[in-house]
């Protein structure tokens, strides 16, 4: 058992645990955010997608070791307060999730994406996507609400910067 | 708050409602298992109101109505679709209700989430409910106001008198509707006065899966519950021979290690678990047993072996299916000119649903608890009931949302495991599935293999027309039903009569019961899923044979049938057909009915080197009465999705008992990029609503193929097959 700080969603989280223990044991059983999912275990699926410094990473595969106490983590539950996240906003908006169990993972990706690329062509889509899988198969609906959400996103920074 | 989170929570807080409240209205009806009709009992007098009988809407004097939903939501909306036939009649809007999803106990008849049933068996009774439910209100304001019933209407919550700005609320009304009588016999509303019913309503759950709130299985959390993992043997059926648990017991954070069993309908096989403070915990330990494995009988399990059997079992008829035999196939074969067979085998599939399976479950005092992602609360309570030797109204299922199930969780093994364990230390027990459990433990779809054989007349008419169903048999192995002289009832969907009006002047439909002791159970559309590849992907090849056009070919031999008639052209002009074929592009079709809607498909690929790429997904579904046409659509993505990925992607197989996959990596389920671009369009019209969560998977894979022969001159008669490599 060692003990660990972690910064998730602004906050400061001291934890004791084992060295090789997963982020995403820690978030959920530790820190007690349920938000994040177990879908694999193994990196494939994208279920336990949270955001390390902007950028989306597997939290099942991610020893809590290799997290600094500087590194910024963001799940799902940090993305917005209010579930105001223009992506949140659009996944309601066009209703993509079915049973929602990948949606956090999904969210997170397409979160991270926009924020580097604000006007992802479909094949960045695909590319930024590829690690998450969707069993209910909402990708056609994510699609759309991920052009959506870039409108929206370019709409409000355009107000802003006037 | 609409839809439910957390299932204990509200059933505490109705309790304190119906404590505090005096007065207040709960309503429900006895007889939904058995159909027989509808009967309203007011149940305001019970001493436990809303616990006694059926209740599925509580409204209490403040004016909260609280609608209860006895269909589990695996994704597919039933957290919507089934209240939304309460409120409708109820004249209340959704996001003024909470929605409960019910708790197994027996007021509630049948609770099953399964063969896309929800709404077409429950669009009248529930309808019912909401209607006599106004009918008191309404009933009581007209009393109070001293006017007839026919002076006053309910709209949105509340009683208003016409022509007056006079109201009173369902909360003020309840107290006085209580002491009515309850009709019998309320009068359903016009469809076309539909304000909720048929209107795409955005889902109340939604808001909740976009921000992490959502409760699925995975996430509940017990005071003092231990976590488990369990070892189960690498060939399903082993037995523990010995295991050494002290490493594991020694790891930080293990509690217990158990010898433990997992309890399926036809079989019992033994295990070890690891119980820990922390699920991490509990899965390191698992990894420090050292067990030794015992073989038993059932590893031979093999899949290849399995279908040598089935081709063996094929090559005779098997029993008939009475009701769609016609004509004298024997004879018209003997006769014909042109006598085509063809052989379509679909394989093994597990159901990978996102969220492993999992339950917490306390045992205590001869009572048990489980909060859980399960399709059916009704029938797990007959089983744990069973399993534990206890009284049924000792079993509570809090019902969490379900991350996918698609059969999976109608199946309760993951749950006997946790109450098996809970019982042992007196504690809650939560067991988590690893993805490897879900992937090599089964329940999987069962293999099968179609074997057709078809006859043409001179015309190129289809003359007679064989189906022979082989393989194994759910109604044997899960629900233990002998199928021994006669053909198994179940496996004949969506190749029954019904399912499939084809004019074959000469019919048989005939099965072979192949027993594995491989677990099997329904996948997404069940037979239909495996049955509708080899029947309309040989009616492709018959067309082809006669020189005619598949879609023609088929309108020809359904001209009694005048709704599959209209989804087949609507979907010809949905798709361009007589365009893309004059450009010479291949579109392959396909239509099926099953779980009583129809549904087809046109799918056009185009040729790349030694395949074929998906271009575009036409769909066009006839499901009656549409609920949420927003939902359906998504639902038939959800089910092309689903039926790609098992056209091109995976299969299970069996190999000395053990299943070679394991995990995403070798079990691939289609990605973002891999999805063409698909067109829903809904059909709209007033006959009675059909099943939606799996009609869109059966033609699937068959337009697949069909399109693919277009393209590439091969047939592809075994599935999965290799997109890039045909």
């Amino acid at each position: 058992m060692s003990k660990y700080s972690i910064k998730l969603n602004g906050k400061k989280h001291l934890v004791d645990v084992a060295s090789d223990t997963p982020l995403l044991w820690v978030i959920r059983d530790e820190i007690g955010m349920t938000g994040t999912k177990f879908g694999c275990g193994m990196g494939l699926c994208g279920a336990c997608t949270v955001l390390l410094n902007g950028k989306p990473i597997r939290s099942c595969s991610t020893p809590i070791s290799s997290i600094k106490p500087e590194d910024k983590l963001i799940s799902i539950e940090g993305l917005s307060t209010t579930s105001s996240h223009p992506v949140q906003l659009a996944w309601i908006k066009e209703q993509v999730p079915q049973c929602g169990y990948c949606q956090s993972g999904q969210i997170l990706a397409v979160a991270s994406l926009l924020d580097s690329n604000p006007n992802p062509t479909d094949q960045d889509i695909d590319t930024a996507l590829a690690g998450n899988i969707c069993r209910c198969g909402t990708y056609q609906d994510m699609r759309k609400a991920i052009h959506a959400a870039a409108k929206s996103m370019q709409s409000q920074s355009k107000t802003k910067s006037k | 708050m609409s839809a439910n989170t957390t299932k204990q929570t509200s059933r505490r807080d109705f309790i304190k409602i119906s404590a505090q409240t005096a007065a207040f209205l709960a309503i429900g009806f006895e007889n939904l298992a058995n159909g027989k009709g509808v009967k309203v009992k007011n149940m305001a007098h019970e001493p436990h109101i809303g616990v006694e009988i059926n209740p599925y809407v509580l409204i209490n004097e403040s004016g909260k109505v609280t609608l209860f939903n006895a269909r589990p939501d695996m994704g597919q909306g039933t957290s919507q679709s089934i209240p939304m036939l309460i409120a409708e009649e109820l004249e209340v809007r959704l996001d003024q209700v909470e929605i409960v999803t019910s708790d197994g106990s027996a007021k509630f008849g049948s609770q099953l989430s399964g063969g896309s049933s929800s709404v077409s068996t429950r669009y009248l009774p529930m309808r019912t409910v909401g209607a006599a439910v106004k009918e008191m209100l309404v009933q009581a304001a007209a009393n109070q106001w001293h006017v007839p019933v026919s002076a006053c209407y309910a709209k949105e919550g509340r009683v208003y008198q016409k022509n007056k700005s006079i109201s009173l609320g369902y909360g003020e009304l309840v107290a006085s509707a209580a002491k009515l009588p309850v009709p019998t016999n309320p009068i359903l509303k016009n469809p076309a006065d539909f304000t909720q019913i048929g209107k795409s309503i955005p889902r109340p759950e939604i808001p909740s899966k976009v921000n992490g709130t959502a409760k699925f299985g995975m996430d509940v959390v017990i005071p003092g519950m231990l976590y488990a993992s369990i070892a189960h043997a690498p060939s399903i059926h082993a037995k523990v021979k010995s295991y050494q648990g002290e490493k594991a017991i020694a790891s930080q954070g293990v509690k217990f290690v158990l010898k433990t069993e997992r309890k399926m309908p036809h079989a019992s096989t033994e295990a070890v678990a690891v119980l820990a403070d922390s699920y991490w915990s509990a899965l390191k330990g698992k990894r420090l047993l050292d067990i030794e494995w015992e073989s038993t009988a059932a590893d031979d399990m093999n899949t290849e072996k399995y279908f040598n059997q089935l081709k063996e079992a094929g090559k005779s008829p098997g029993f008939e299916y009475k009701e769609s035999l016609t004509g004298d196939v024997n004879k018209a074969f003997a006769g014909a000119n042109q006598v085509i067979e063809a052989s379509y085998q679909t394989p093994f599939l597990a159901h990978a649903p996102m969220e492993p399976e999992n339950a917490t479950v306390y045992v205590q005092d001869g009572k048990v608890e489980v909060w859980a992602p399960v399709q059916g609360p009704d029938s797990l309570v007959t089983e744990l009931a069973a399993y534990l030797g206890i009284k049924k109204e000792n079993v509570k299922i809090n019902v969490t949302f379900l991350g996918g199930a698609f059969g999976r969780k109608a199946y309760y093994d993951y749950v006997l495991e946790a109450a098996h364990l809970s019982k042992q230390i007196n504690a809650p027990v939560k067991v988590v599935w690893t993805r490897e459990d879900d992937t090599q433990q089964g329940p999987f779809r069962p293999g099968m293999l179609s074997v057709m054989k078809g006859a043409l007349d001179a015309q190129g008419k289809v003359l007679a027309f064989e189906h022979r169903l082989n393989g194994a048999s759910i109604l044997n192995q899960v629900f233990q039903v002998p199928i021994d002289n006669a053909p198994d009832p179940w496996a004949e969907e969506g190749i029954n009569l019904p399912d499939s009006p084809y004019t074959f002047p000469n019919r048989r439909n005939s099965f072979s019961l192949v027993k594995t002791k491989i677990p099997i159970l329904w996948w997404r559309s069940v037979y239909a899923s495996t049955n509708l590849f080899g029947q309309e992907s040989f009616i492709d090849e018959l067309a082809h044979q006669a020189k005619k056009d598949p879609l023609a070919f088929r309108l020809d031999m359904l001209a009694g049938s005048p709704r599959f008639i209209s989804v087949l052209k609507k979907l010809a002009e949905l798709s361009n057909y007589q365009q893309l074929k004059a450009q010479g592009k291949a579109v392959g079709i396909a239509i099926a009915r099953s779980f009583s809607s129809i549904c087809a498909l046109a799918i056009v690929v185009e040729k790349q080197g030694n395949g074929v790429v998906i271009k575009k997904v036409y769909s066009v579904i006839d499901c009656g009465v549409a609920i949420n046409p927003r939902n359906i659509k998504a639902q038939v993505q959800s089910n092309i999705t689903m039926g790609l990925t098992a056209a091109i992607k995976n299969e299970i197989t069996v190999v000395q008992g053990q299943t070679q996959q394991s995990n995403f990596h070798d079990y691939a389920v289609l990605r973002q990029g891999e999805i063409p671009e698909i067109e829903v369009f809904v059909m709209t019209n007033n006959e009675a609503p059909g099943g939606v969560g799996e009609p869109g998977l059966p033609p699937v894979a068959p337009a697949l193929c069909n399109a693919v022969f277009l393209a590439t001159g091969k047939r592809v008669r075994t599935l999965p097959f290799d997109i890039s490599n045909v």
